[in-house]
């Protein structure tokens, strides 16, 4: 009767310990999104192989490292825009997203407009116009993904 | 209507390791320990700002009222370990001077002090217990 529960209990322990690592890539991610992050980074960095990471990832938060690093990405350059007077380029490297194209169209499959439309109307509409938030998104956007 | 006199007493964040949640809020944040019942892993321990009596956090165990089922408390314990689970909101004036502490200490930093584009300024850490702990300057 002993043996199942420390089995279990083991289990139970080491699943923790497992989610506990993703919560720390996924922390990194927030706190170092503007540089050249990528998944290889965060595999070794997390001390795993990176397909392993991507699937267990996704397993815990619903969508790949790539797609939570790319709408914190796209989540902080939305309030950039709303606030302040830089330019889309200066606000896309501040982010750090390097080619402008990638920048252009994850911004407007997740936003669902291109960065200088979100801004011209962030300027017509005085009323307030929150940051565009990904969990909000995320039902309609397909890169975000679905749980697995 | 009478004005009602109801103030904000003590809010909780749930812990998975008393003593090092304990140890966190006391000797990282600078928190003093008001009161500590129970032991092993079933502690309720209430901490808070020195000079500050009336408002407290309660660290405690999470899950344990006997009506959660075993689903639930599974799904419980690991959002906490994902960090999805606890969190709360501090306020300081000396937001540098706190953040520095806090990276000296063991403390896993999740955003460091950044100015917001609407009009706040904070940082944001993990407590031992994976809540996530914001702390914005007042200004």
């Amino acid at each position: 009767m002993c043996l199942p529960a420390w089995g279990r209990a083991r289990m139970t322990a080491q699943h923790l310990s497992d989610l506990a690592r993703l919560r720390r890539v996924r922390d990194r991610i927030d706190r170092e999104y503007a540089q050249p992050l990528n998944v290889e980074a965060l595999a070794r960095g997390a001390g795993m192989p990176p397909g392993h990471l991507s699937r267990q990832f996704r397993l815990a938060y619903g969508k790949s490292p790539y797609a939570y690093l790319t709408a914190r990405r796209i989540e902080r350059a939305t309030a950039l825009l709303l606030n302040g007077d830089l330019g889309v380029a200066d606000i896309r490297r501040m982010v750090g997203c390097s080619s402008p194209d990638v920048f252009r169209t994850h911004f407007t499959e997740l936003v669902g407009m291109p960065p200088r439309a979100y801004r011209h109307r962030a300027v017509d509409t005085v009323a307030d116009m929150r940051p565009w938030v990904p969990e909000q998104a995320a039902k309609t956007a397909g890169l975000t993904g679905t749980r697995a | 209507m009478i004005a009602m006199d109801i103030s904000i007493h003590t809010s909780f964040l749930p812990h998975d390791d008393p003593d090092a949640s304990a140890a966190f809020y006391r000797d990282v944040l600078g928190f003093e320990v008001r009161s500590d019942v129970g032991q092993g892993k079933m502690r309720w321990i209430t901490v808070g700002p020195a000079g500050q009596p009336s408002t407290s956090i309660l660290l405690a165990p999470p899950a344990v009222d006997p009506g959660i089922t075993e689903n639930e408390r599974r799904t419980i314990t690991e959002m906490m370990a994902k960090g999805t689970y606890g969190w709360i909101l501090l306020a300081t004036p000396d937001l540098d001077g706190v953040f520095e502490k806090v990276r000296a200490s063991d403390t896993e930093v999740v955003q460091e002090p950044t100015e917001q584009p609407y009009g706040i300024r904070d940082c944001a850490f993990r407590d031992p217990a994976g809540n996530l702990v914001r702390i914005q300057e007042l200004r």
